[in-house]
């Protein structure tokens, strides 16, 4: 049974279609990072996978159940949150924290020590949320998760708006539990942090998904390039030519090819009495896919 | 945050979950009403309000509020007190210290964003529903006895606990007027329930606290002004405001069933068409935002 499997989710306020026929597959233990710029629907998908909104076509299944047919059922074994955690501000975080697991029943209230203690929240438990800063209230939406003990957990934009300390822990937090086993859908516009946690990724823009798969292959499946710099780049751009796409650039050449080709090109290079003072190779970075996928070419 | 081990993540899911319903939604409800202020402005107010009414009394050495039933005999025994006080309650305290509560109670999540948060938990819509519902009637019902309980208390300890004249001009003990009191004070549970159940629809719609606790008081005062014109009369027995008359027909001798019985239906009509459309739009809303 798949933790995700969404087919064809459509969602649509008034003329505008925020979520436009989106399919998202995500297996057992992925890391899954579903990547797009604000406003792109990622958001919107979450809540559709919560059972928050209603689709107005399609529909959405974790570990097989609809949370439209099924209700709080869909749920079990999953947990998350959109946007940021909200809680109750004028209770402390642990009694926020017993009455969701309250919510959840499933011995989830022997579950709160030991989550608060994961996000570094013990101390300061007796507070009420009202007086949390962000990063707190981040964490104790990661604790209130946790206590459900999820095998699927949903993050939209965990980091967003903590520190860089904060971010660092809470992506270490978001790896370990992954290393566990733990099956996470990630919502980032942060190319970086998807690049460091996610082995799949989704890219959406403009509420459509424009890639969907392995980063691995993403990044593979598009061409290398190389900086290339010689004793004469004129003589070196006509040999190049003939194994590929060449561009001038600042102080040198940038060449559109794989490993092999580039030793052929060098071996050409020497031949022909070119020096070669640096080959470079420069994998296109997640950054750089996104950006000509969700803006076109640059 | 980098040192703990995390709370085993597969291991819970392999039993069958025990489900929580709406016996855990209602009483976390109750726990949020008792750690709110606005829980304790109303109740305060229902507290406070006899307890004026008694030093207002008590600052003027004849006289009582005329017009209301038992308005005459507050100074002869203490509970005609409380009986005066459900009397003028109606017209808009008891209905403003309710929609305080049943206005916010499904709002003020909305505009907090925590409805998400209880959502996306093991209990269904109807269940968080249906005990915000149970909730919302448990401190009406709170308030409304605390309300008669200060003002029979400062009554009769002013007063006495003496005999209480009926309405139908009979004496009775203070042991009966006791058990009347009680029970009319049910009979006044049933057009505050229905208030409670038009805040609760509000509170639903309009996803703002504000607009549905003045909103209902509104709804509860334009009910009186049809009931005060004369060429609507024959409105009368259905308007919500008769209702809150009906409890004086347990203060006669014999009984008077007829008021009461038709402040049950019509109250019905009231709430459960009003909590019914809060429940389907509550069941089938998006929740967005937050």
């Amino acid at each position: 049974m798949l933790p995700i499997e969404a087919r064809g989710l459509v969602k649509r306020y008034g003329d505008i279609t925020a979520v436009d026929h989106v399919d998202l597959t995500v297996g057992p233990g992925d890391v899954y990072g579903y990547l797009g710029p604000n406003g792109a629907g990622k958001t919107t998908s979450l809540r559709m996978l919560l059972g928050l909104i209603r689709p107005d076509e399609g529909s959405a299944r974790l570990f097989g159940r609809d949370p439209l047919l099924e209700g709080a059922r869909a749920l079990d074994g999953v947990a998350g949150f959109v946007e940021a955690p909200r809680f109750y501000p004028y209770l402390s975080g642990r009694r926020n924290l017993e009455l969701v697991a309250a919510l959840d029943g499933d011995g989830a209230q022997y579950r709160i020590d030991e989550a608060l203690e994961t996000v570094d929240l013990a101390d300061r438990a007796k507070d009420k949320v009202d007086g949390y800063s962000h990063g707190m209230r981040q964490r104790l939406g990661i604790a209130g998760a946790l206590l459900r003990a999820p095998r699927l957990l949903l993050l939209d934009e965990p980091t967003t708006g903590l520190d860089p300390a904060g971010m660092r822990d809470m992506r270490a937090l978001i790896r370990r539990l992954a290393d566990q086993g733990m099956t996470v859908l990630l919502s980032s516009h942060l190319m970086g942090e998807v690049e460091e946690l996610c082995d799949r990724v989704a890219i959406v823009g403009n509420g459509r998904v424009l890639y969907e798969g392995a980063l691995r292959e993403l990044i593979a499946s598009a061409a290398a390039r190389y900086e290339l710099r010689t004793t004469d780049d004129v003589h070196a751009a006509e040999i190049a030519r003939e194994f590929g796409e060449v561009d001038e650039i600042a102080g040198g050449l940038s060449f559109a090819g794989d490993e092999r080709t580039a030793a052929e090109l060098s071996v050409a290079l020497g031949q022909a009495g070119v020096g070669l003072t640096a080959l470079v190779p420069h994998a296109p970075t997640l950054e750089e896919l996104f950006f000509e996928m969700t803006e076109g070419p640059r | 945050m980098s040192t703990v081990a995390v709370p085993h993540a597969a291991t819970a899911t392999e039993r069958p979950p025990r489900r929580p319903g709406v016996r855990a939604v209602y009483r976390w409800e109750l726990r949020k009403l008792l750690a709110q202020k606005r829980t304790f402005i109303g109740l305060g107010s229902a507290l406070a309000v006899p307890l004026i009414f008694v030093v207002a009394l008590l600052a003027d050495s004849s006289g009582g509020p005329d017009g209301l039933p038992f308005g005459a005999l507050v100074r002869e025994t203490g509970f005609a007190v409380p009986l005066v006080c459900l009397a003028f309650g109606a017209f808009w305290l008891l209905p403003l210290i309710t929609a305080l509560v049943a206005g916010d109670i499904v709002a003020t999540e909305d505009q907090n964003g925590t409805l998400k948060t209880i959502l996306t938990r093991s209990v269904d819509r109807w269940h968080v529903f249906a005990g915000k519902v149970l909730a919302a009637l448990t401190y009406t019902a709170a308030v409304l006895f605390a309300y008669v309980g200060v003002a029979l208390v400062a009554g009769g300890l002013i007063w006495g606990f003496d005999p209480l004249t009926t309405l139908s001009g009979t004496q009775i003990g203070p042991g009966r007027a006791l058990v009347l009191t009680g029970l009319g004070t049910l009979a006044y549970l049933l057009p505050m329930a229905a208030i409670a159940s038009i805040g609760l629809l509000l509170s639903t719609l309009t996803r703002n606290s504000a607009a549905a606790v003045v909103g209902t008081l509104m709804v509860s005062i334009f009910v009186q002004i049809i009931g005060s014109i004369s060429a609507l009369d024959a409105l009368d027995p259905y308007l919500l405001s008769t209702q809150f008359n009906a409890w004086q027909g347990i203060l006669r001798e014999p009984t008077d069933w007829d008021p009461i019985l038709r402040s049950a239906w019509v109250c019905a009509l009231y709430a459960l068409p009003a909590l019914g459309w809060a429940l389907t739009t509550f069941l089938r809303r998006d929740v967005a935002g937050g």
